[in-house]
C-alpha cells in the first residue's frame, strides 16, 4: 500500500510521523472529552496502582494519571504551536522586509540577529527570566523572539535570492506596490523550505518549553505541561515507578513523529533540487 | 594567515562584549521593578528602598554597566543577593565540576562519534548504516532527561548497577567520581554523539566521491589505507568543527543533565540563581556560559581556517 501527498510518495517513516503528529493533534484537542477525569481532580491515593478506573494509575497529590496527561499535553502542543506561529509571523515579516528593502534595514536586523546569537538560546532565556519571571507573555514572547532568528536568517536567504527573478523585475515595472511584491510574488515560492523549516522549529520550541518547565522555570503550577510533570513526578523513579517516563516518553514520541516528517521534507527538497 | 585568524580573534572578543551587554541589559534594563521581583512577598517600602540603594539602581544604567564591567574584569563577581556569599568564590568548585562533567563526555562521544561515522559511511545503504541513521535522528529528538531516567530506571533501579545521583563532594577521589558521574555522561554522550556522527558521515562520503579516492582504489589500495591515509585527512576541518560547535552544545546541555542528577555543577546553580532572581550570579554564569560558547566557536573557525590552505591563502 503506498499513500501520497502533495503528490509525492510517502515512506514508511514518513508516513509513521504523520501517523504519530495526527494522533497527539486529535487527543490535544479532544482532551477533555477523551479524561475520565478533571485535571485537578482528587481521585484517590497518591501512586495509586494501575486499575479498570485508573488506566495509569494515580499521581502524586491521587489525581488521575491518564487525565494529567491528556490536559498537560493540551498545554505542551498548544503552548508551542502558538510560540512557533509568533516565531514565523515576526521572522518571516523582518526577513522579507530585509530582504526587499535592504540597505540600513537589513544590516540593523542582521547585526540584531548576530548579538542575540551571540550567546547560547537557553543562557539567553535564563536572562530574560531572571529579571521578568515566569510570566506565561514572557515566556511565549522571550521564546518566540530568540526563535524567529534562524526563520529570519532563512526568509532573508531565500527571499534575496529571488529578487533578483525576472518576475519580481516585472511585477516592480508594471508599478506593483511593496506589499503585493512581497505577498504575490515573493512569499508563495518561499512557501516550502518554510514549512519544513516549521516543522524543525515547532521540535526545537516543544523540546525547550518542556525543558524550561522541567528546570522549574516554565509554565508554573497550577498550570501543568508534561516538561512539568517529569520534574513534579521526578523522585519516584528511585522506587521503581515508571511515571516521569510517562510524560518524558510523550515528548520525546511527538518530537521523533515531527522530525520524520520534517527529514522527509528535506530529503524531497534535495531530490527536486538534484533534479533540477 | 595570521592576519585572518587575528580578525576571528577580533570579532571574537567583540562578540564577548555585545554578549555582556546583552546579559547586562536583559538583567537590569528589563521594564519591571527588579527590586520587587527580587524581594517578592517580603517587600516592604523600606527594604525595596535600601535594596534600590545597593543595586545602585537610582544610577544611570551606563554608569551601573561600566562598573559591572570593569569589576568583571579585576575577577570580582559581585555578592549573592540571596546569600550574601563571594559569588566568584561559590562559583569556582561548581565551575569546575561542570568543566569535569563536560570534559569526561567530549573524551567518550568525540572518539565514539568518528569511529560510528566512518563505519556507517563505508558501509552506506547497508543495514548498520541504516540503524545508525533512525537511531541518530531518534537520539536528537529525544529530550535529555527522558534519556537521562530511561537510563536511571534501567541501570540504577532494576538492575542496581549505578548510583542514580551524581552528588560528588568537593574530596571525592577521582575514581568514585567517575562512578557516581557515569549516568550524567552516558547521558549527555548520547545527547551529542547522534549529530556529530551524521556529520562524520557526510563529510566522509562527500570526500569518498573525489576523483582522488577513485584513483586509490583504481591503484588497488586496501580500504582501511583509502580511508586512512586519504579520506580521513581530507574530511578532518568539517568534522573538526562540528565537533567544537558540539561541544558548544555541551556546555549547555549540562544544564538539565546536572539538575536530573543533582550534580553540583554552575548549570543547576544558574537554573536557581534564575529562580530566585539573583542577578549578580545569573550575570557571572551567562558570561561562563556566553565565553565557552564564544570560544568554542573561535575554535571552530580557526581549524577550519588552519586546516584548510585554501582559506588559509585568501588574505581579503
Amino acid at each position: 500500500m503506498t499513500i501520497t501527498l502533495f503528490g509525492h510518495k510517502l515512506d514508511f517513516l514518513a508516513a509513521l510521523g504523520f501517523a504519530i503528529i495526527l494522533t497527539y493533534v486529535f487527543l490535544a484537542i479532544f482532551a477533555p472529552l477523551l479524561a475520565p477525569f478533571g485535571e485537578a481532580e482528587i481521585v484517590g491515593d497518591a501512586w495509586g496502582p494501575i486499575d479498570g478506573a485508573h488506566w495509569l494509575g494515580t499521581d502524586n497529590l491521587g489525581r488521575d494519571l491518564l487525565s494529567r496527561l491528556l490536559y498537560g499535553g493540551r498545554v505542551s502542543i498548544g503552548l508551542s504551536i502558538a510560540i512557533t506561529c509568533l516565531c514565523f509571523v515576526i521572522g518571516v515579516s523582518s526577513g522579507l522586509l530585509a530582504a526587499v528593502v535592504g540597505g540600513w534595514i537589513d544590516l540593523v536586523l542582521c547585526r540584531l540577529v548576530d548579538l542575540m546569537l551571540s550567546i547560547p538560546t537557553l543562557i539567553f532565556v535564563f536572562i530574560i527570566l531572571s529579571g521578568l519571571g515566569s510570566d506565561l507573555y514572557v515566556l511565549v514572547v522571550t521564546i518566540a523572539l530568540i526563535d524567529s532568528t534562524k526563520v529570519f536568517r532563512l526568509t532573508r536567504s531565500v527571499a534575496l535570492g529571488l529578487v533578483e527573478m525576472e518576475f519580481v523585475d516585472a511585477a516592480r515595472a508594471r508599478g506593483e506596490n511593496f506589499w503585493w511584491i512581497m505577498r504575490a510574488e515573493i512569499l508563495p515560492n518561499a512557501l516550502s523550505p518554510l514549512i519544513a523549516e516549521f516543522g524543525l522549529r515547532f521540535c526545537f520550541t516543544f523540546l525547550f518549553v518542556a525543558a524550561l518547565s522541567f528546570l522549574g522555570l516554565g509554565v508554573q503550577p497550577p498550570n501543568a505541561d508534561w516538561g512539568s510533570m517529569v520534574k513534579d513526578y521526578a523522585d519516584v523513579i528511585n522506587l521503581g515507578l515508571l511515571a516521569p517516563l510517562l510524560p518524558a516518553g510523550a515528548i520525546a514520541l511527538l518530537t521523533v513523529g515531527v522530525n520524520f516528517v520534517a527529514d522527509w521534507l528535506l530529503r524531497l527538497r534535495d531530490a527536486s533540487q538534484g533534479a533540477a | 594567515m595570521l592576519i585572518i585568524l587575528g580578525k576571528k580573534l577580533v570579532a571574537a572578543v567583540l562578540t564577548l562584549m555585545a554578549a555582556s551587554v546583552l546579559i547586562f541589559a536583559g538583567t537590569e534594563l528589563l521594564p519591571g521593578d527588579l527590586a520587587g521581583s527580587i524581594l517578592q512577598n517580603n517587600a516592604t517600602p523600606e527594604t525595596l528602598a535600601q535594596l534600590r540603594l545597593d543595586l545602585k539602581l537610582d544610577q544611570p544604567a551606563t554608569v551601573r554597566f561600566m562598573g559591572w564591567v570593569e569589576k568583571l574584569a579585576h575577577g570580582d563577581l559581585g555578592r549573592s543577593l540571596t546569600n550574601d556569599q563571594d559569588v566568584a568564590t561559590e562559583i569556582a568548585p561548581r565551575l569546575a565540576n561542570t568543566i569535569f562533567l563536560a570534559t569526561y563526555a567530549a573524551l567518550v562521544a568525540v572518539p565514539l562519534a568518528l569511529g560510528l561515522g566512518l563505519i556507517t559511511a563505508l558501509y552506506q545503504g547497508r543495514w548498520i548504516d541504516r540503524i545508525a541513521n533512525v537511531g541518530s535522528l531518534m537520539a536528537i529528538s529525544f529530550p535529555e532527561y527522558f534519556l537521562a531516567y530511561l537510563l536511571i530506571k534501567i541501570l540504577a533501579v532494576d538492575l542496581g548497577l549505578l548510583p542514580s545521583l551524581a552528588n560528588v563532594a568537593p574530596d571525592t577521589e577521582l575514581g568514585p567520581r567517575l562512578i557516581l558521574t557515569l549516568l550524567p555522561m552516558i547521558t549527555l554522550v548520547l545527547g551529542t554523539l547522534a549529530h556529530m556522527l551524521r556529520m562524520t558521515r557526510t563529510a566522509v562520503l562527500s570526500i569518498m566521491e573525489r576523483p582522488f579516492i577513485e584513483m586509490a582504489i583504481l591503484k588497488g589500495l586496501p580500504q582501511w589505507q583509502i580511508i586512512s591515509r586519504h579520506a580521513l585527512p581530507n574530511a578532518l576541518a568539517p568534522i573538526v568543527s562540528v565537533i567544537a560547535l558540539n561541544l558548544g552544545y555541551l556546555v549547555v546541555g549540562v544544564v538539565v543533565v546536572e539538575t536530573v542528577f543533582v550534580y553540583p555543577g554552575l548549570g543547576q546553580l544558574m537554573v536557581d540563581a534564575v529562580g530566585k532572581h539573583d542577578v549578580p550570579v545569573v550575570q557571572a554564569c551567562g558570561m561562563i556560559f556566553a565565553t565557552a560558547f564564544i570560544g568554542l566557536n573561535l575554535l571552530a573557525d580557526m581549524i577550519t581556517i588552519i586546516a584548510n590552505p585554501r582559506l588559509r591563502r585568501q588574505t581579503q
